[in-house]
């Protein structure tokens, strides 16, 4: 395994970037789209709820491998010529903005009503008291699941090798078929993930443990 | 238009997957809650001696990719010798991926029943078996419950990841009815419409045992 590590390190690392990169932009794209599916799923209007909640049950009721699929082969069905790592960007992004929408409608809930109430008592408009008031404090609850969700998601982006982007999964099956170990090679693939993940919870822990001051309370 | 008839000439391929999927999850999740059991069981026990290889095997399934411990399973098993048929490998993958976070969510339900009731039931000399049937079972199972249909619904999902170590489930073959008939849209809208129904009996039979449990 280490041996592994040690002769094949500088193609691994280029895979380990690529999964960051498509991850990590998934995630960033996810937050801002997500953010905006909660405030749809939270909406006063049912015609503007109903579809936001489709999209959800969709994208969190199928199999990412299904989506990923459906979004590969289907854009060049109706004319949308689009690389792998788009393709695959896409789909993880549309997938983790119906997660994250979901753990941003919860924690929006957990923001006790006086405060939207007295806000617009105080005459801030819908929007401001989204911006200044509720979101800040969302994320700070929400911080945990969300940390969740960005391990999901780098877990998840393995499966994108199907599709022949070279990420760390892609490198590693290339890598097991020419040294013919795929005991070790997988077992080195797998500790670049855990390593990745594990400090990515430690990063999640140590945010949380700063940021426990200013958070609303009932 | 989205073409049925097309769906019901393949209905053999479509059914064969559907069978797979189900039985492959079935297996795959029943390993996973009593494997998880018997980490947690093993934890409870004794901590001095579990806690820690417990503990580390949770994070491990908690930070590798399913899809790589399918390929270790699979590919790499066999020059260590344990040579495992594709769907077989499946079941395992899953099982073995799953009982981390079982065995997590378990914990979860224990610790969270006070620790006052177990030595109020000491103290008027209920057996410590007695008290895990009679009284941390049952207030345990309300809470893992739902983190549980969860948990069986993520694995549900994931499970479309055995079409990669070549099993014929039913993303594998709605892959194959693609190909055959250059059709997209039908093929994996028929076959995710059947997952979605896999997951929502989940979610409903999760739910119902939620409320059963709750009216005792």
């Amino acid at each position: 395994m280490f041996e592994i590590l040690l002769n094949h390190y500088p193609v691994l690392l280029k895979g380990l970037t690529t999964t960051l990169v498509v991850s990590l932009s998934a995630i960033a794209l996810g937050l801002v789209l997500g953010v905006l599916l909660a405030f749809g799923l939270t909406s006063r209007y049912r015609l503007v709820r109903w579809p936001c909640g489709l999209y959800r049950s969709f994208w969190r009721g199928t199999p990412i491998l299904l989506q990923l699929l459906l979004v590969y082969y289907l854009l060049p069905e109706i004319g949308i010529e689009i690389a792998p790592i788009h393709a695959a960007i896409l789909t993880l992004t549309l997938n983790t903005t119906a997660f994250q929408a979901e753990i941003f409608r919860s924690g929006i809930s957990h923001i006790p009503a006086g405060q939207i109430e007295a806000a617009r008592m105080a005459g801030i408009s819908a929007w401001q008291t989204r911006r200044r008031i509720i979101m800040p404090q969302v994320f700070r609850l929400t911080l945990p699941p969300l940390t969740n969700e960005i391990i999901t998601i780098l877990k998840n982006s393995s499966l994108i090798s199907v599709i022949a982007v070279t990420e760390l999964m892609r490198v590693s099956e290339q890598i097991a078929s020419r040294t013919f170990q795929p005991l070790e090679t997988y077992l080195a693939a797998a500790l670049l993930y855990l390593a990745v993940n594990l400090v990515l919870a430690r990063i999640s822990a140590y945010l949380e443990r700063r940021m426990v001051g200013g958070l609303a309370t009932e | 238009m989205l073409d049925i008839a097309l769906l019901w000439e393949a209905r053999g391929l479509i059914l064969q997957g559907l069978w797979n999927t189900l039985w492959i999850c079935l297996l795959g999740c029943l390993v996973a809650l009593s494997l998880g059991l018997v980490l947690a069981a093993l934890r409870l026990a004794n901590p001095r001696l579990f806690s820690y290889p417990v503990a580390c095997y949770v994070e491990i399934c908690r930070g590798v990719p399913l899809l790589i411990l399918l390929f270790l399973l699979y590919y790499g098993g066999p020059s260590i010798g344990l040579t495992l048929s594709a769907s077989i490998a499946g079941v395992v993958g899953i099982g073995l991926y799953g009982a981390g976070y079982f065995a997590e969510i378990y914990r979860g339900g224990f610790k969270s029943i006070p620790k006052g009731q177990l030595e109020a039931a000491r103290m008027i000399g209920i057996s410590p078996w007695h008290a895990l049937i009679r009284i941390q079972i049952p207030q345990m199972a309300r809470l893992i419950v739902p983190p549980s249909t969860n948990q069986l619904i993520i694995l549900v999902k994931e499970s479309a990841l055995i079409s990669i170590i070549s099993v014929d489930d039913l993303t594998k073959n709605a892959t194959t009815i693609v190909n055959q008939t250059f059709q997209v849209i039908e093929p994996y809208l028929a076959v995710a419409l059947l997952y979605w129904l896999m997951i929502e009996l989940v979610a409903r039979g999760g739910y119902a045992l939620e409320k059963r449990l709750a009216n005792r």
